[in-house]
């Protein structure tokens, strides 16, 4: 797994710009019709190491903006997930379950967790931009 | 003050992601560590593990004090080059440190842990009084751990990149046993290891371990960081110091009991008295053990997770703790070592807030790369 080289590219060019962040290393993506996908962070993967579980929301579910939604198992510890926005969980990554290496190699693709109809978009005005991101990290 | 082995650069050349370790800075792993761990099941892995503290013994009454200093007897090494196991006790029976013992020419040569490094020097010392014996740390010497079903092979085919006599020292390879060494020059070469699988320990001096290092990469041997080491461990159901057992904790307690060789019965090693004391608790059913456990759905067990057990009546007897816990990369779902009362039959671990049955088995969970529990 290639993920030296990823290690190696913690910078603002890789962090993807169409997403917004929360300072627990969660991501959020606005798709369409107030729909937002969220993940972690390619940061966050990378702290976990190899990851072997993946538990998620159930679909239908309302939950608040900061509520622990999901929780990440790697070799190395478990860890919760929590989501940086509001609303009703209306898709999960069910691919997850059987693989959830996809969130160590595509952690902003493949490796997404739920998709979530929002309930107030102003709370992604809360949430950091990558640049904001990147500096988040590089403090910790 | 951070401790570097001579493999620092070697390890930052083949991508490590290096963390303190007991003061030294270590590998914990080169990208993927359950990648990591299933080379050396399957293939060939090298770790460096020269952060272990290396000390030889030696004078005429090196064999006596040996005999008074560990609970395992060294006069079972009756020939030059075998390894033994043991516990080096206190005066109350509890780990001071486990190591490994090898007889060599000179002597003895012990291997113990680096975390204890200071404890274990001065309690070496300690008990040197009355005995004609020398106990010398050896910093100079580097350790490589080559494991995995071709490791013995492809530590062969680079002796002569090495400089070394390839053909002799490679039939003197091949024809070790288990838990059996041989010096070959200023290296001295053992099968010995703590990953369940076949492979050899060279302990040489350190300034030649970058080329050893090198040279088994290019013969196609992958670097391996602690983070597998632990699993591997973990899998092969050895113990670790400081997390299965310390000082508060009898040998008994935590699958020792074959390291302590109780006849002779008129040899007085340290902590015997005690020990004696804590086998008729464990009888009486009043000293805890180390038991396996494994758990078959999702999850995983952790160290420090408590755990309810009960007897073979199902009646509550006391809770447990899990020592030592991890995700197995071979069997594909989460084991542990866990300390639990001594007839514990049935237990649920406490997994994040909830109660989840888990299976007590035998602490042996892969060998060879295989399954070994029922």
């Amino acid at each position: 797994m290639p993920q030296r080289a990823k290690r190696e590219e913690h910078n603002v060019s890789t962090i993807p710009d169409n997403c917004k962040f929360a300072t627990s290393h969660e991501w959020v993506r606005i798709d369409e019709d107030g729909i937002a996908t969220v993940g972690i962070s390619d940061h966050a993967q990378d702290a976990l190491g190899d990851i072997v579980f993946v538990d998620l929301p159930e679909v239908g579910a309302t939950i608040h903006a900061k509520d622990e939604v999901a929780v990440v198992e790697s070799v190395k510890a478990a860890s919760d997930v929590y989501s940086p926005v509001s609303g009703e969980i209306v898709e999960i990554n069910e691919e997850l379950l059987d693989a959830p290496e996809t969130v160590n190699s595509v952690p902003y693709d493949g490796g997404w967790f739920f998709k979530i109809r929002l309930e107030d978009t102003a709370e992604l005005d809360e949430l950091l931009d990558a640049e904001a991101y990147a500096e988040h990290c590089e403090g910790e | 003050m951070t401790n570097r082995t001579s493999l620092y650069q070697n390890h930052l050349d083949a991508g490590a992601k290096m963390v303190d370790f007991s003061g030294w800075e270590m590998p914990i792993n080169y990208g993927s560590q359950i990648e990591e761990h299933t080379q050396v099941r399957t293939a060939a892995g090298v770790f460096d593990v020269s952060h272990m503290t290396v000390v030889d013994v030696s004078g005429v009454d090196a064999e006596a004090y040996l005999q008074r200093l560990l609970a395992n007897d060294v006069a079972r090494l009756d020939e030059i080059g075998r390894a033994l196991y043991s516990g080096m006790l206190n005066d109350d029976g509890g780990v001071i440190d486990d190591l490994i013992v090898y007889r060599m020419t000179f002597g003895y040569r012990l291997v113990v842990n680096c975390a204890t490094r200071v404890k274990d020097l001065r309690w070496m010392a300690l008990q040197t009084t009355g005995y004609a014996v020398s106990v010398e740390e050896r910093p100079g010497l580097g350790i490589l751990a080559i494991h995995g079903p071709e490791s013995i092979e492809r530590v062969c085919a680079i002796l002569s990149d090495c400089g070394r006599e390839s053909e002799s020292e490679a039939a003197a390879i091949r024809a070790l046993g288990n838990f059996r060494g041989v010096e070959l020059g200023d290296w001295f070469v053992a099968r010995t290891g703590y990953t369940g699988e076949k492979g050899l320990e060279v302990i040489l001096p350190a300034e030649q371990s970058p080329q050893l290092w090198e040279a088994l990469l290019s013969g196609g041997v992958k670097p391996i960081g602690l983070g597998a080491r632990d699993t591997l461990r973990l899998e092969a159901g050895m113990n670790l110091y400081g997390h299965d057992m310390d000082e508060t904790v009898s040998p008994l307690s935590a699958n020792m009991g074959f390291s302590i060789a109780w006849e002779p019965s008129k040899r007085d090693f340290v902590g015997r008295a005690a020990l004696i004391a804590q086998r008729a608790e464990l009888e009486a059913g009043r000293l805890p053990i180390l038991t396996g456990i494994v758990l078959e759905e999702r999850g995983v067990l952790r160290e420090g997770q408590t755990l309810t057990c009960r007897d073979a009546d199902g009646n509550e007897i006391g809770q447990g703790v899990v020592t030592s816990g991890t995700f197995s990369p071979t069997l594909k779902h989460s084991i542990a070592l866990a300390r639990v009362p001594t007839f514990t039959a049935s237990c649920d671990v406490d997994l994040r807030g909830k109660a989840t049955a888990v299976r007590m088995v035998k602490p042996n969970f892969v060998r060879f790369g295989k399954k070994v529990f029922e």
